[in-house]
């Protein structure tokens, strides 16, 4: 499978990553020589394998569901790039 | 011997005695910093007035006979741990002026046994990287150099560089790491120092910067084997705020050390024998089957046939929790927002555009695109699958061994600038690595030798999860070997 300029794109827009038209084919390049490499694995036999997700050795444990942490909005909103009052202010989205 | 070459144990010993106080300790490990930092580039930040703060308050502790094990021990702490109130940047314009209000679980148990922290230590960019040359803060050197090309600044391996370097060049006592695929035994390898990548839930990730969770594992630097088992036994432990944190008690690493390999039966894989091993590296390798042979260890040849799947592997799943990971990076809550005008789309993208650097950038987008629909069951799918086979791997060998070992890495320490033309060149340096991740098992790398031209190349030993001490036990006996 190889990646076209089109593709690139949509996968940086997915990504939410400006990218320039001049980056495209570097980019492209780039991307296409990992994943011509990561195209090994299609040698594997995988039939009937379980896909592994994490190595964890136990199931995830459970808890009660009950608040534990929170009621210091000025802690959460210190590091915003910009606040109003207790709010994270972003641009205008509704007209 | 100065203040700065002592072991962890030796310090704890004579702070005891009260041979020097924990504030003279600090003391001279903030003028190795500021004599050696701007070459060596360790540390991002320093924090020499609180680290000062700390140390008085280890030799109260001292006096007072209530201190606790790691009392007035200076450390680097990669700063990728979240340090309450200190800046913590990941080695990301996009998390530059980031101050946690929290304290990561990790060092949260260390400032709990009394350890001092002189300042947050350089690393690749949101640890994505072999050589420390992602990071957006600058290169870090090496403290050693080539016998034959004195000029040359090496990297000091990655991501966990500047806690490696700066264990190595005695600017700290020890250090925290964390290892997706080769991020502190790498590193460990590259400056002559002891790392290990213990199993996965037996450090907590909590307040750690996440890269791809199911991989990252923080872990200590140390100069020797059972500094690395002191500071191990300090940050590990059950914590409920890491879901995948294993609720297992944790034996005593020191004591491990002591045990000897006699009786072990040691597993040396065949696949590691990658085609064109340095001879230098095959016979340090050779050197080290001999000693623990010598030692009463019986080694055997073993195979872990999906070996060299394992890069590959790594390169789909740690993108795509990567990708995932980092969607948390939009300029809005915390963090590098972009400037200019624009909508909420435009303002995502050009703070994350503009926030990360070109590694992350590639990742982020690989990710993306390995869980993009249509494309998910072809690469994401395939490759926890071959993950299943890796992580069998093991389980199969380490039914009839003990432990295994291994070389850390293919080759020493690389010049800056060196294997950057393409991104695969720069991944096959955690050829030897990445399985571990894969597969949770605990890995350490001890030095073991130099090459000719005198650079430090290490041996890895990877033990059975949540074995740690078998692996303490054989890195201790591989220990100055060299």
């Amino acid at each position: 499978m190889s990646l076209d300029p089109a593709t690139v794109r949509r996968i940086a827009a997915l990504a939410r990553l400006h990218v320039d038209d001049a980056e495209v084919p570097r980019l492209q390049e780039e991307l296409n020589g990992i994943l011509g490499w990561i195209e090994q694995l299609n040698e594997v036999d995988v039939t009937g394998i379980e896909p592994l997700a994490g190595a964890a050795a136990n199931a995830l444990p459970m808890r009660e569901d009950v608040v534990t942490d929170g009621g210091y909005p000025d802690a959460v909103l210190a590091n915003a790039p910009e606040r109003i009052g207790a709010f994270f202010a972003v641009p205008k989205v509704v007209e | 011997m100065s203040l700065t070459e002592l072991t962890i144990a030796a310090a704890a010993d004579g702070l005891r005695r009260g041979d020097f106080t924990a504030v003279a300790l600090t003391e001279a490990h903030l003028a190795a910093i500021a004599a050696e930092n701007p070459r060596l580039n360790a540390f991002i930040t320093v924090t020499a007035e609180a680290a000062l703060d700390r140390a008085a308050a280890a030799d109260r502790a001292l006096a007072a006979g209530t201190a606790r094990p790691l009392a007035g021990i200076p450390l680097a702490i990669k700063d990728l741990f979240c340090t309450e109130g200190v800046r913590t940047t990941a080695g990301s314009r996009i998390l530059g002026n980031f101050i946690p209000p929290y304290e990561s679980t990790v060092t949260r148990r260390l400032l709990d046994d009394g350890a001092v922290f002189l300042g947050k230590a350089n690393l690749d960019e949101f640890a994505m990287g072999s050589s420390n040359m992602t990071s957006a803060f600058g290169p870090v050197a090496n403290p050693h150099r080539r016998r034959q090309d004195p000029d040359a600044v090496l990297v000091p391996g990655g991501s966990s560089g500047g806690s490696a370097a700066a264990v190595a060049a005695g600017l700290a006592m020890g250090a925290t790491g964390t290892d997706t695929g080769g991020s502190i035994r790498q590193p460990a390898s590259f400056c002559g120092i002891a790392g290990i990548k213990p199993s996965y839930g037996r450090c907590s990730r909590w307040g750690v910067v996440a890269f791809a969770s199911s991989l990252d594992h923080p872990g200590p630097f140390a100069r020797t084997v059972e500094d690395c088992a002191i500071l191990l036994g300090s940050m590990a432990g059950h914590d409920p705020k890491d879901s995948t944190s294993a609720d297992l008690p944790v034996p005593d690493y020191r004591t491990a050390c002591r045990r000897g390999v006699k009786g072990l039966r040691i597993g040396v894989p065949r696949e590691y024998r990658a085609e064109g091993m340095a001879g230098e590296i095959e016979a340090l390798w050779a050197h080290g089957i001999a000693r623990l042979r010598e030692a009463g260890a019986e080694v055997v040849d073993v195979s872990l046939p999906h070996t060299k799947y394992g890069l590959a592997t790594y390169y789909i799943i740690a993108p795509a929790e990567a990708s995932s990971n980092l969607a948390r990076y939009d300029g809005v809550r915390f963090g590098f927002r972009a400037a200019g005008g624009g909508d909420l789309r435009e303002l995502y993208e050009h703070s994350r555009a503009e926030g990360f650097g070109a590694e992350v950038r590639r990742r982020i987008l690989i990710g993306t695109y390995v869980l993009s629909a249509g494309y998910y069951d072809a690469y994401y799918l395939r490759a926890q699958k071959v993950r299943a086979l890796i992580k069998r791997d093991f389980d199969e060998v380490f039914r009839g061994v003990d432990a295994l070992l291994t070389p850390t890495a293919p080759s020493a320490a690389f010049g800056q600038g060196e294997k950057m033309d393409d991104p695969v060149t720069m991944y096959l340096n955690d050829v030897f690595t990445v399985p571990a991740d894969l597969a949770g098992v605990p890995a350490m790398s001890v030095p073991a030798g130099v090459d000719a031209d005198g650079l430090p190349l290490g041996l890895q030993v990877i033990g059975r999860g949540f074995d740690e001490a078998t692996v303490f036990a054989v890195g201790a006996a591989l220990e100055g070997m060299g």
